[in-house]
Formats: structure tokens, C-alpha cells, sequence
């Protein structure tokens, strides 16, 4: 409307001078065009010139106007297209605009209804994905083998708590403490052996042959670990061509096996003995016997002294055959598949079992929870639940009771029952009948049971309290196995990162690494005072991991430190860690090499980092461990992004960002909310433009915080 | 004047019957309990041949036979090893000590004699 304005302006302008003229008689218009001769010419031009300028200035301004019309709403398209796709265009009025404007819109109305889409179908996938791993971890993480999972470097993409409690069980605390996702296999495992088993692998894939390799290697406490490694195979893009299957990683099994080694060893020499000994007797045996047969015509005083020499060493052979027969019978007890279960388990199942017979009941025993058996709990539940039925059945017993003892070094089992004793003999046949159950006939009698756990069973009668009992000796479960309970596992298992296949943390973390890619050890320390140039020490080291930015739970430091100096009382006040605690702790010079290997390849952070950063200076000189790597601080991090804000302590930082600051003031309590502070505040950094770690640094200097020195 | 046999082995049982055997055979005999014995014996009884035990206390028959056969003197006397020990690498280490022959127990009476006198007719 507006473009048009100016047009009919003119129009009407020329239609009245046309009209006019046409109005005009011959006269008229010769007086009128003499007003136009050259001597009226510079009036009519004043008169006419505004009137066009005019005309010429709506003109351009009607354009201009569509122009930056059209270029807002190429922004909003832009907008739409890259920020925010919830975002329209608005009508201006305009007929032809608008129509644009709606047709912009139904398009982004129709990307948006496709983004979101898009969105649940990536959701549910990754959804299904997430769940498929989650369930894989699960049973990675409950298998008894130790697995661990490399990728072609070495480093560690996935293992499961039988490898840390392998290594510990070595009494390789270091060893134990260098296992964790991302970190090189070769802290664990002689790298020798390793490389050894990867060249034969990809000797036989050479070959077209696809296997393992395993082998037995020494750890330094001396004992025998198998180690079975097989390939990832992955393929990878070959130039014009189909794609190359290429070894991408390895996976290793380890198993203890030098207690089967011992037990081979064992049965060999058992073996040897028997063979030699035996050889030994009959060759005298033989050699009596034969002298006898050649010579009819011996003396009987020779003859005797022969006969006697026959029968010693057979009695001789008599007597190994027998220790070789218990012998060999203990061994194939211990190869009964006995389980290790809790005494309590054993005795709710008996409980149940017996239970389920009407007319009987039972009372059970608070039992000891850190009572653990060797077992085989079904045909033992049988046993006993049978034994039951047939007091019920044959001694009309209504209550029976049941319970268990650690004794020595054995597990004793009692069902008791009141009542009128039992004879000798009926004990007897009950312990070696064949117990029925549900009707169906057992092969097996208690006795039998018995002598599978190595046990024994019998029956005894308490005068006093007119009780009776069957009494069973159980093997209880050595010390060492027994204690097995699994540390328990946050819900979800952080022991793997499959995404480490393709990437790995910077072990050279320079300054243009991404924050987020990098591998982190969190830590703080706790110490006997404030002022570490006066001689304050560090008594507690707490530390906790984030490797492709997770926050490893299972991976942590932790260690009490004997300080060899008095507490200062306001320090005890805040972390609560009194002298008596610290006797007998390591001293600083033993756990700072630890706490080095633990923290070796990645960037240090801290809350008030200059502090702890302090004390663990001072102690290069003594210890000779320094901590060369990159160092960030939480406190400095916080104030970049929140300079507005007055307090950056821990507490503040993290009610700020929503984290639960729970076991604070422990070391490794501490470390672990600064870990999550220190997650929170990445992407709210990059936000702000810092993205890299020089730029977190140079950051960080600038800021006020940064000139305190301790 | 006879052949003479020493016959070395911790069991007094299997000595008792191989000195009988040997004596009805014809052969001069003389016994010893452990390896420090027989090279006591080797001086004074100088025998041909020497049916040894290889598993004995003081002075095992591996090292009675290594020192038998380094000994210029002694060197010539036959060395028939006895044991229990029947292992492929056991019968190679007495042979490559230097024992002429090596018998696993239990043996043959016939074949041990046919064996001395085998040896002896060498």
C-alpha cells in the first residue's frame, strides 16, 4: 500500500493539470502556457521541485522499509533454523510478507514435529543401548574371572571387581590401585608378556587363524596367575576397498592358579611316591619269592628268613595302599562341588523346608552373620529336613529346634527336640538309612553326606534338660574365601567406557585439550593446621577419578597419613581426626609415591588447590615426589563463572549447583563433592568461552581469588 | 679265582636275596648300605661289577657311578644301576653318569643275572 502511494500522488497530479488544460479555452491556455515560457520557468520549477523530491523520498523510504522487512525476517529464519526451533515469525500487515511469513512458519512448524521425532527415536535407541550395557556391566561385574578389557594401547576400556580383588589378594596394594578405566594395562601386567601374546595373535590372523593366547606369568609376591588374551577385531576402512578386519583391542582373563598348580604338584608327587615305592617293595618281594621258587632245597632257616621278608614288605605295601586310598579319598572330597554359603541362608532353608510339614514347628537360633560354610547345601537340607520328618513321624515330636556354632574349626550344627531318648541303635539306622524326601527315594544316607563335607554326625542326649539332639560337624569356609561379600556396586557400574576405544585421555595434557576430554584426579587433603609453612602436616589424602567426563566412584585414593606432630585442636574440630587415629599410619614419605602413581597422567584438581598444592611442595625435597601436571582449581573455576558471587567456599558452590554435599570433611569425602562441583562447572564455563585447559587456567589467574598465596 | 659282585642298596630285604642269588651263582659277594659305604668297600674288594642303587641316604647312586667312572682306577668296573625311579629322564641320567646298564624295580631275578653276566662277558 504504502509503494503505491506515492504513484497515485502523481497520477492525480498530472489527471487535474489535464483536466485543466482541457478546461481551457484557446485563450485560457495560451495564457497558460505563456505562464510556462522561459520567463516562468524558475517559478514553476520552485513550485514543482519539492512536490518531486517529495515524491522521491516516500519512494525510497517505501523501499527501504520492505528491505529491512525482508532482512528481519531472514533472521528469524536463522534464528528458527539454529537457535530455536519453537520460534515464528510474526505478520506485519503486508499481504505478500505475511503470506511469506505463514509459509516460513508451516515449514518450521514441520521441522520442529520432525526434530522431535528425530529426538524420541534417539532417545529410545540410546535408551536400548544404555540398558544393553548396563546389563552387560552387570554380569561382567559379577563374574568370579577377572576380565579387563584394552585397547590396542594398552589402555583399560572395561574390568570388573574380581580384577582389583585379584590383585589385592596379592598384596599388591600399588598394583590394585593402578587399575582403573583409561589407565595402561602394563601398571598390572609385565608389558613383555603382553606384547609376546599380541604379535602371536596377529601372527595367527596372519595365517587366517583366530584364537587366544594364554600363558602363566609370576607377579612379584610369587604366585602363578594364567593369563588368557584374545583379540577385539574391528574393521577399518581400507582405501578403495572392502573394509580390513584389524585388531582394535584385546581382552585378558586372569585367573589365580597357583593353589591348582600346588594341588597338581601335590597329586604328582603322590602319584611318584606310590609308583616308586610300590616298585620298591615288589622288587623285594619278587626277588624273595623267585630265590625261594629256583631253590627247592633250601634250608628251612633260609627259607623262613625269605618268607619273612615276603611278608613284611607286603604288609608294607599294605599300609601305603591304605594312607594312599585316605589319601586320595580327601582329594576327592575337596573336589566335591561344595559351595560357600552363610550359615544363616542354610538355616532359613532348613527352616522352610521343615515348615512346610504340618504339625511341625521350629525355632531357630540367631546365628552369627559372619558364619560362612563349604557346603553342599541341597542334598545336606534334604538330609536334615529328612531327619525331621522321621522324629515327627516316629517320636511324635510337634517342635524341633535348630542351630548353628562356630566350634574350633568347624561349624556345629544341632536339631534339638524334647522328649524320650533315642537308642543307640536307632541313631545308628538313622544316620545310615537312605533318607526319603517327597516321596522320592535318596541314594544318599546322612553318613553318606557327612563323609562328603568331611564331617561327622552324631546323636546325644542332655540328661538336665531332657533334650535331645543330632549334632553335625560342618567344614566352615577358610578365612580369606569366606569374606567375599562384593563391595557393594553404585546402581550403575563404572567399569567400563567403550567410547575409550576410540579416544583415550590426554596422558599430555597441554593447554588445547578440551576440558571435557581430559583425564582428572580429584583430591584434597586434610592436615593438622593452617599454616603449612610453620610446620602443619598433611594427615589424610583422599582422591577420587574422572576419566571421559564420569566421575569413577570405584576408583578412589584414600589413606591416613601419621604426621609425627601434635593436632591442632580447631583441626580436629573440623575433620574429627584425632592423634590415637594416626598411630601406626603410614608415614607421608610411603603414601605421596602411591598417591603420585595413582594421579600419573592427569590433570590435578582441588577446591583451593593452592593450599594442598602447598603442602605437597614442601614435601618434594623429603619424599622426592613431585606433581608436575596441570593443576585446577575449583575456588578460582567458580569465581570465573559466578564473579558476581560473594563465597566460593565447597558448601556454597555446590548448593549453588544443586549437589548434595554429603561426607564432607573426610579427604575423600571432600574430593568427591568437588569431583561433582568440578563437572557442574565445565559446561557452564563453556558457555562463557572457556573451553580449553589453557584457556581454565589463564581464567583462573585473572581472578581475584588467584593472588592469595599460601 | 671268583668274579666279584657289590651289591649297594638301603633295603636290607632286596640285599639279603641278591646276595644269595649271586652266591649260589658263583660269584664272590659283598654288601653295602649307601654309596659312602660301596667306595669304601671299592679299595679293599676291588669288584668287577656293582649292582647299584640309585635312592639312598649319605651318598646317592647317580654320584657313587659319576665318581666310579672319573676315577682312572675304578673306571673299568661294570655298573649295573637298580632303582624304583623308571622315569625315560632317570634311566638317561644313569647312563650318561656312566652306568652300564639300568634295571627298573621290580626285575626278573633271571634277567638281573643274565644281565651281570652279560656285563662281565663285555
Amino acid at each position: 500500500m504504502a509503494s503505491k502511494l506515492p504513484l497515485a500522488v502523481l497520477l492525480t497530479l498530472c489527471l487535474v493539470m489535464g483536466l485543466v488544460w482541457a478546461d481551457l479555452d484557446f485563450s485560457g491556455r495560451a495564457a497558460l502556457a505563456s505562464i510556462f515560457t522561459a520567463a516562468r520557468v524558475a517559478l514553476i520549477a520552485t513550485i514543482l521541485a519539492p512536490a518531486l523530491a517529495f515524491l522521491g523520498w516516500t519512494m525510497f523510504r517505501t523501499a527501504e522499509r520492505a528491505r529491512t522487512s525482508s532482512m528481519r525476517m531472514a533472521e528469524s529464519v536463522r534464528l528458527i533454523a539454529r537457535v530455536n526451533s519453537a520460534n515464528r515469525l510474526t505478520r506485519t500487515g503486508s499481504a505478500d510478507q505475511d503470506s511469506l511469513a505463514d509459509a516460513v512458519n508451516d515449514l518450521a512448524a514441520e521441522r520442529a514435529r520432525l526434530l522431535a521425532e528425530m529426538q524420541a527415536l534417539a532417545a529410545e535407541a540410546r535408551a536400548s543401548v544404555e540398558q544393553e550395557r548396563n546389563r552387560f556391566a552387570a554380569i561382567i561385574s559379577e563374574l568370579d574371572q577377572s576380565v579387563l578389557v584394552c585397547n590396542r594401547e594398552g589402555r583399560i576400556l572395561l574390568y570388573n571387581t574380581a580384577v582389583s580383588t585379584l590383585l589385592a589378594r596379592h598384596g599388591n596394594d600399588q598394583a590394585a590401585h593402578s587399575v582403573g578405566l583409561g589407565r595402561s594395562v602394563f601398571g598390572i601386567l609385565d608389558r613383555n608378556f603382553i606384547l609376546h601374546a599380541l604379535e602371536t595373535i596377529e601372527g595367527q590372523a596372519v595365517r587366517g587363524e583366530r584364537g587366544s593366547v594364554q600363558f602363566v606369568m609370576a607377579t612379584v609376591d610369587g604366585r602363578l596367575l594364567r593369563v588368557n588374551v584374545a583379540p577385539v577385531l574391528g574393521e577399518a576402512p581400507s582405501i578403495g576397498g572392502a573394509p580390513q578386519v584389524t585388531m582394535t583391542g584385546f581382552v585378558l582373563l586372569l585367573s589365580d592358579v597357583t593353589e591348582n598348580v600346588d594341588s597338581d604338584s601335590r597329586s604328582v608327587a603322590l602319584f611318584q611316591d606310590l609308583v616308586e615305592g610300590t616298585r620298591r617293595a615288589t622288587a623285594s618281594i619278587r626277588a624273595a619269592i623267585e630265590t625261594i621258587v629256583a631253590h627247592p632245597d633250601l634250608d628251612v632257616q633260609r627259607r623262613a628268613r625269605f618268607a619273612s621278608i615276603i611278608q613284611a614288605e607286603a604288609v608294607g605295601l599294605s599300609e601305603r595302599l591304605e594312607k594312599l586310598s585316605s589319601d586320595f579319598s580327601m582329594r576327592l572330597r575337596q573336589r566335591w562341588p561344595l559351595e560357600e554359603m552363610r550359615a544363616a541362608d542354610l538355616l532359613a532353608l532348613v527352616a522352610r523346608r521343615i515348615e512346610r510339614r504340618k504339625g511341625l514347628a521350629i525355632v531357630q537360633d540367631p546365628v552369627d552373620p559372619r558364619l560362612w560354610l563349604r557346603v553342599d547345601s541341597f542334598t545336606l537340607v534334604q538330609a536334615i529336613s529328612s531327619l525331621a520328618g522321621r522324629l515327627q513321624e516316629e517320636f511324635a515330636v510337634r517342635d524341633v529346634k535348630v542351630r548353628m556354632n562356630a566350634v574350633d574349626q568347624h561349624a556345629q550344627f544341632d536339631i534339638a527336640w524334647k522328649g524320650v531318648p533315642m537308642s543307640s541303635e536307632t541313631a545308628f539306622n538313622w544316620q545310615n538309612d537312605a533318607f526319603t524326601l517327597g516321596g522320592e527315594d535318596s541314594p544318599l544316607s546322612l553318613a553318606q553326606v557327612m563323609h562328603r563335607h568331611g564331617g561327622e554326625a552324631w546323636y546325644q542326649r542332655d540328661v538336665p534338660s531332657q533334650t535331645n539332639y543330632f549334632r553335625l560337624l560342618l567344614p566352615m569356609a577358610t578365612e580369606g574365601t569366606a569374606v567375599r561379600a562384593r563391595p557393594s556396586l553404585p546402581s550403575r557400574p563404572e567399569f567400563y567406557d567403550f567410547d575409550l576405544f576410540y579416544r583415550w585421555p590426554a596422558t599430555d595434557a597441554d593447554d588445547s585439550r578440551r576440558l571435557s576430554e581430559l583425564a582428572y584426579t580429584v583430591f584434597d587433603t586434610e592436615t593438622t593446621g593452617l599454616e603449612p609453612n610453620s610446620g602443619d602436616e598433611i594427615i589424610s589424602i583422599g582422591a577420587v577419578r574422572i576419566v571421559n567426563g564420569r566421575l569413577l566412584r570405584s576408583e578412589t585414593f584414600e589413606s591416613l597419613i601419621d604426621p609425627r606432630r601434635a593436632i591442632s585442636p580447631a583441626s580436629v574440630q573440623v575433620h574429627g581426626i584425632t592423634p590415637d587415629l594416626l598411630i601406626g599410619q603410614p608415614l607421608i614419605g610411603q603414601v605421596l609415591p602411591r598417591f603420585w602413581r595413582f594421579a600419573e597422567d592427569t590433570v590435578l584438581v582441588g577446591h583451593n588447590a593452592a593450599f594442598d598444592m602447598r603442602f605437597l611442595q614442601l614435601k618434594e625435597a623429603s619424599t622426592g615426589v613431585k606433581f608436575r601436571q596441570p593443576v585446577l582449581d575449583t575456588l578460582l573455576l567458580s569465581a570465573v563463572v559466578q564473579p558476581s558471587e560473594s563465597s566460593h567456599s565447597l558448601e556454597a558452590i555446590a548448593a549453588r549447583l544443586g549437589i548434595a554435599a554429603i561426607g564432607r570433611h573426610t579427604a575423600l569425602g571432600d574430593a568427591l563433592v568437588t569431583a561433582e562441583v568440578f563437572l557442574a562447572l565445565i559446561p557452564l564455563l563453556a558457555a562463557i568461552g572457556v573451553q580449553t585447559l589453557g584457556e581454565a587456567r589463564a581464567a583462573c589467574e585473572k581472578t581475584f581469588y588467584a593472588r592469595l598465596k599460601y | 679265582m671268583a668274579t666279584r659282585v657289590l651289591v649297594v642298596d638301603d633295603e636290607p630285604n632286596i640285599v639279603t636275596s641278591l646276595e644269595f642269588l649271586l652266591q649260589d651263582a658263583g660269584f664272590a659277594v659283598r654288601t653295602a648300605g649307601n654309596g659312602q659305604e660301596a667306595l669304601e668297600q671299592m679299595a679293599q674288594f676291588a669288584p668287577d661289577l656293582i649292582l647299584l642303587d640309585v635312592m639312598m641316604p649319605v651318598l646317592d647312586g647317580y654320584e657313587v657311578c659319576q665318581r666310579l667312572k672319573s676315577d682312572p682306577k675304578t673306571r673299568g668296573v661294570r655298573v649295573l644301576m637298580l632303582s624304583a625311579k623308571g622315569r625315560d629322564v632317570e634311566i638317561a641320567k644313569g647312563l650318561e653318569l656312566g652306568a652300564d646298564a639300568y634295571m627298573t624295580k621290580p626285575f626278573a631275578t633271571r634277567d638281573l643275572l643274565a644281565k651281570v653276566q652279560e656285563l662281565l662277558s663285555r
